[in-house]
């Protein structure tokens, strides 16, 4: 009975809240208020409100070009992998302070998110366009760039509060050094999204946008999808560790949502104020950023563990 | 199943990706394609987006008289969008061949070679009048579904000018 009440809460976490349900619909939130955000920074009016559901509808449509083979097997899994891996990113997530279910850590989380950028990657290359593969080499040197951070951030993160549960992370008061790993998240977060100083595997003016470019209808709309998951899954974890813990549940879940909205409006505002980089910069950028985070969470685990 | 048609039909109207692709073109109707996504004329409300591949598109506009060199390129990104898809011709260009008719070099009209919803005349035209005519290819594209498309032309006169009525595919 314990077995069957656990399975139900987990596969509710996981199809309901914060699971599919609740997750595709802010997927498609999130892509608008991006658009929205970025066009009324240029002075535009933008898109109507429903526009990625009309975008994915109209998606699932089309017609795919003729694809056999294992390689065109292979880049029909691709895009529904990483819709997957994102959608289980987003049912990790403690937003409800229930136990039990469907439960992870930070390690899995992170493997997750990790996921669909792989699954880039792996596409691109499948697709044998040259500018696939330009694309999939951008985004895989991107992501060896980016990920030193983001892992840093996430052992920083665990360090403070001696623990990788979520749901034990998102209850205890955060310290200086969770601070700092948040810090380091959100600078991971523009090149995690693909958004503008940092958007270079999917330029569209250069390399036909990149690993995407001989994806269409519904596997393109599947690729949309889990950029769109990629955005709550992403935000949410800023969120996790940014917000206030609150009893009142539905108090912390309405907290819990503006934290990711003011996250996707700060990355929109970042987005339409620069301009791409190049690769070398943005490797460059994000190798700086490890030397300095890495000598902060360093002496500051030093400084906690003398204290203490 | 009835509802999900309306509900396909509504969406192929309000979210038209666009490919832009040049045949030959002076690069003046290029600029007025691009002016129309600005905030000025902001074409986004219309859910119009400008893709970086034929394979992302609904609609193809294409610019310019059609030189000889590009023939085989239109063919082929016709053959790369993905359907159901629609043409736009923008300009006078692929719609008569304009002040190049008769050159050595060219191999137009574009109706020639692949079948084309709507012009847009032009030298330029304004960025208003490829607006209306890319909404109007979505409504085209909504109303026609999967069917092949139809044989006769619609033309948006918006700017006055009309393209040749005895050029027919």
């Amino acid at each position: 009975m314990i077995w069957d009440s656990t399975m139900l809460n987990a596969l509710a976490r996981l199809l309901i809240f914060p699971g599919l349900l609740f997750a595709v619909p802010a997927a498609w939130y999130f892509l608008w208020v991006e658009r929205k955000a970025v066009a009324l920074m240029q002075g535009r009016v933008g898109p109507p409100f429903m526009q990625p559901f009309f975008d994915f509808i109209k998606l699932l449509g089309k017609t795919t070009p003729p694809r056999s083979g294992l390689g065109g097997l292979l880049m029909r899994a691709w895009p529904l992998i990483a819709v997957s891996a994102a959608a289980g990113a987003v049912g990790l997530l403690p937003v409800l302070p229930s136990s039990g279910g469907f439960e992870g850590d930070l390690i899995l989380l992170l493997a997750l998110l990790e996921l669909p950028s792989m699954c880039i990657i792996a596409a691109g290359f499948s697709s044998r366009s040259i500018f696939g593969e330009i694309g999939s080499a951008r985004e895989a040197v991107l992501s060896v760039a980016y990920n030193v951070v983001f892992l840093l951030a996430i052992v920083s993160v665990a360090a403070s509060q001696h623990t990788f549960r979520l749901e034990a992370l998102a209850q205890l008061p955060a310290s200086p050094l969770r601070w700092l790993g948040v810090i380091a998240i959100l600078v991971c977060l523009p090149a995690k999204l693909h958004l503008n100083p940092f958007s270079l595997p999917n330029a569209e003016q250069e390399i036909y946008s990149g690993p995407m470019v001989e994806y269409a209808g519904p596997e393109l709309a599947m690729w949309e999808l889990s950029h769109g998951l990629e955005w709550v899954a992403a935000t949410g974890l800023v969120a996790t560790l940014a917000a206030p813990h609150i009893a009142i549940w539905w108090l912390a879940a309405i907290v819990f949502v503006g934290f990711m909205f003011a996250i996707v409006i700060g990355l929109s505002a970042l987005a339409s104020a620069t301009a791409r980089l190049a690769i070398d910069t943005t490797v460059r950028f994000y190798w700086q950023c490890t030397l300095i985070f890495a000598v902060l969470a360093i002496s500051s685990a030093l400084f906690m563990r003398f204290r203490s | 199943m009835k509802l999900w048609n309306k509900l396909m039909c509504y969406s192929r109207r309000h979210s038209p990706w666009l490919f832009h692709m040049n045949s030959g073109s002076c690069n003046g109707c290029d600029i007025e394609l691009v002016a129309s996504l600005t905030p000025r004329y902001d074409a986004e409300q219309l859910g119009v987006r400008l893709e970086g591949s034929p394979r992302h598109a609904d609609i193809l506009c294409i610019t310019g008289p059609v030189t000889h060199n590009a023939v085989n390129a239109i063919k082929t990104v016709y053959d790369q969008v993905c359907g159901p898809k629609a043409v736009v011709a923008i300009g006078s260009c692929p719609a008569t061949t304009n002040v190049f008719i008769d050159s050595r070099t060219l191999d137009g009209p574009l109706n020639k070679h692949i079948p084309v919803d709507v012009f847009v005349p032009g030298c330029p035209p304004r960025p208003d009048a490829i607006i209306q005519g890319v909404a109007k290819a979505a409504e085209i594209l909504a109303a026609r579904g999967m069917n092949p498309p139809a044989t006769e032309l619609s033309i948006t006169n918006v700017s006055g000018a009309a393209p040749n009525p005895e050029v027919q595919p």
